[in-house]
């Protein structure tokens, strides 16, 4: 069998799985991992790009994608009233004095004379800007989570179309990844992976807390969808022509609706799907992909060789954790709420590692379907391990406190699976479903 | 100004609670070097080894509840204890054997055993969670106090009291027991000799005849111990969560590095580094700086530097400073 012609069969298979899904359960499960299947595949191609290509160790993914969740609540929603009066500016300039206070601290730290005296010198200025910053900071924020904390008690957003926060969460994710790399590229691949691990961690804290930004714990809901493409399920069920076409396929104009509405999101998802595809595949396929693999097969001999390891590093590592914000930015929409506490890392990190090693690192394609696949078996595990455990649990009586906990248990059967899945592919084709050329 | 209330407040808030997380942390960190030095990996898996042997001890001491066995005023727990680490050691070993030997052999490099380690992690967190859920568990008896905050005011007379709970005093006393019997094994013991051996050089001490996958199982073993007891010594402290394991993977790991990895005497200082400047920077001064402030400047606030949910952000500047100012860690580590 031909290279072409098996990836071809690959693909089909995940999309008859998906397909039967459609037929054996409901549409709408389909669509749902079809929908969430597209955006693991931008997450797959941001990692693939930073792991596949350049072979950086990034643990910090889930700080990404939820970066692309906050710009979407931080464009697309309507400003509160009143809040930037109060104190809005306060906050902006509460945060300047912030960065210039550390900006000034790393001046001190390269241009002076090493010695006591910087030592000082820039202790006084973390010092002295930490406290100038909270005397600003804290009264803002008080004044901006005091309005209406029921339904908003943030500064809101700049009410623009919600298909522009996509590509903003892109540029939040980039800003965010060029200060940690700037700052972690150095390090060993080790050590890259347990401070990416603590920046994530950071991110999902600071969005978890800062009640300011985005409401923190108290989640923000109703965010307005790509209207235009997508629709509103009340506005479909009262159009005519709609109903007739509803009529014509055999649905009844409520299902019809809900499946149209998503099968608008799988449409603008799979418009960026593939134009990140295509962008990824003519990077890896130019001289700054060769150079890119070169750098990750031997540091050594393309630093000789006059390439600038470091700053490609970063580059790469920009450009990777920018397509990771703008699938988070996409995954937001689709749920219309931006909830903090539902960013857990075996989810939205581990899992996209798995996705990128069992579809094949390094090779594009391979990431796609490894997304899709891995989204599909994350969703389909679980019923089907309750299944297997009603299975196992037929000879036993019913009532007894064993059988209860192996159902009950079934659903957590999702992780250890996952890993077997990893460690299954490790281990006997460690280059994955789709190796790389 | 008042010294000795002051004293005590910051006792009770600070040292004695950041003594017992540090006492918890060097535990896990340890464990951490131990795999880094030996097996030249970064283990993720650790928070969820911890988690599988807490595992096993709360389900041995509600089995010793149940059969009314209790440890006097001690938690049941310790009793249980060493059940909990045999029962991780088979778990590690067989891991080894079906997962990382594999690699060893193929002489893979670090970062594949790193995302191997992943795998196990996943495997584990299923394990935990599948086994007795993922929820908080509760396991600790015997008495709560060795000194309660009101047995002290009415001891001393001071406005302020200080308790000590009982799981941070025997954290404490376990964790002294367990690190120097570690440090005697590895300095005084012929098995313990050749694993330094080995983590200093793998060929030197593959010349010179020792076995490494001797070595290799032992390190296991160790690891296995060190982490249950980690383990069982935060659930007694705060209670047992599966999650929570998984969270306190980064300020462990925070630790190993500070302390430079490789090295047991970095692991235990980087645990009590951690421990301490996450305590202090998200305590709310205000009491202890009452007392000693002079009549009438007491502060307002609360002078609380970082909110507590900020913590991990305290354990990552701290790493990111160390690397990037010394690179090998305080107490010389090694760089793969």
């Amino acid at each position: 069998m031909t290279e072409p012609v098996k990836n071809t069969l690959l693909f089909a298979i995940v999309g008859g799985l998906i397909l039967l899904t459609g037929f054996t359960q409901s549409w709408n499960t389909a669509i749902l991992i079809l929908n969430m299947g597209l955006i693991s595949a931008i997450m797959a191609i941001g990692v693939n790009l930073q792991w596949g290509f350049a072979g950086l160790f990034n643990v910090g993914v889930m700080g990404f994608v939820a970066l692309g969740g906050l710009a979407v609540v931080l464009v697309s929603t309507p400003p509160t009233p009143g809040a930037w009066s109060a104190g809005g500016y306060g906050i902006v300039l509460a945060l300047l004095l912030g960065a210039a206070t550390v900006v000034a601290a790393v001046l001190v730290a390269t241009r002076m004379p090493k010695g006591r005296a910087q030592t000082l010198a820039i202790i006084a200025i973390l010092i002295v800007g930490f406290f100038v910053y909270r005397a600003v900071f804290d009264p803002s924020i008080a004044a901006v989570e005091a309005i209406d904390p029921a339904i908003a008690g943030n500064i809101g957003g700049l009410n623009l179309p919600v298909l522009l926060a996509w590509p903003a969460g892109g540029l939040l994710a980039a800003g965010a990844a060029w200060l940690i790399g700037k700052t972690a590229l150095g390090l060993r691949s080790d050590y890259l992976a347990i401070a990416t691990l603590g920046i994530a961690e950071i991110i999902i804290a600071v969005m978890k807390n800062e009640d300011w930004l985005a409401r923190g714990v108290k989640n923000v809901y109703g965010i307005p969808r790509p209207a235009p493409v997508v629709g509103y399920e009340v506005d479909l069920q009262q159009d005519p022509g709609f109903i007739a076409r509803a009529d014509w396929l055999g649905l009844d104009p409520v299902t019809a609706s809900t499946l149209s509405v998503k099968l608008g999101y799988s449409l603008l998802f799979m418009v960026v799907l593939l134009a990140l595809l295509w962008m990824a595949q003519m990077a890896l396929r130019s001289p700054w992909g060769r150079m890119m693999r070169a750098i990750r097969d031997n540091e050594v001999a393309a630093e000789a060789m006059g390439k600038d390891v470091t700053r490609r590093h970063l580059q790469i590592f920009v450009l990777g954790s920018a397509i990771c914000g703008i699938a988070g930015a996409m995954m937001t929409t689709l749920d219309g709420q931006l909830t903090p506490s539902a960013y857990q890392p075996l989810r939205f990190t581990f899992l996209v590692w798995v996705m990128v090693i069992v579809g094949g690192s390094g090779n594009n394609f391979g990431a796609v379907l490894g997304a899709f696949l891995i989204w599909f078996l994350w969703v389909q595990v679980e019923p089907i391990g309750l299944w297997l455990m009603n299975l196992i649990t037929t000879g036993m009586p019913d009532g007894s406190a064993l059988k209860s906990h192996l159902i009950d248990s079934a659903a957590h059967m999702r992780l250890f699976t996952m890993g077997l899945i990893l460690l299954l592919v490790l281990r006997f084709s460690p280059r994955g479903l789709i190796p790389e050329k | 100004m008042d010294f000795l209330n002051a004293l005590v407040a910051l006792s009770n808030f600070v040292l004695v609670p950041a003594i017992a997380y540090g006492s918890q942390l060097a535990l896990g960190a340890l464990g951490v070097t131990l795999i880094y030095g030996i097996l030249r990996f970064s283990n993720f898996a650790h928070g969820d080894t911890m988690a599988f042997g807490a595992m096993i001890a709360v389900l041995v001491t509600w089995g010793l509840q149940a059969a009314g066995v209790s440890f006097g005023p001690l938690p049941t727990a310790l009793l249980a204890l060493p059940f909990a680490i045999l029962g991780c050691i088979v778990l590690v070993l067989i891991t080894d054997r079906l997962v990382y030997r594999f690699y060893r052999e193929q002489k893979a490099k670090p970062v594949i055993l790193v995302i191997v380690s992943m795998g196990v992690m996943f495997i584990m967190n299923g394990l935990v969670r599948f086994i007795i859920g993922p929820d908080d568990q509760r396991f600790s008896d015997g008495a709560r106090f060795i000194v309660s905050a009101r047995d002290f005011k009415a001891m001393t007379g001071l406005r302020e009291g200080l308790a000590i709970k009982t799981s941070q005093g025997i954290t404490v006393i376990v964790a002294v027991v367990a690190v120097a019997l570690l440090f005697w094994f590895l300095n005084k013991t012929r098995t313990g000799k050749s694993m330094r051996a080995y983590s200093d050089n793998e060929d030197l001490a593959l010349l010179s005849g020792i076995n490494p996958e001797r070595v290799v199982m032992i390190t296991w073993i160790i690891v296995a111990a060190l982490a249950t007891t980690a383990g069982v010594l935060y659930g007694l402290d705060k209670s047992f969560k599966p999650f929570v394991y998984f969270q306190l993977l980064l300020p462990i790991f925070a630790s190993a590095i500070v302390g430079g990895l490789g090295s047991p005497l970095g692991a235990i200082a980087g645990g009590f580094i951690i421990a301490f400047s996450e305590v202090t920077i998200t305590y709310a001064w205000k009491k202890v700086l009452t007392y000693l402030a002079p009549e009438g400047l007491e502060p307002s606030g609360l002078v609380q530097f970082l909110s507590t949910d900020y913590k991990f952000a305290v354990s990552f500047v701290i790493l990111l400073i160390v690397l990037l100012f010394k690179p090998t860690g305080l107490f010389k580590g090694k760089a793969v």
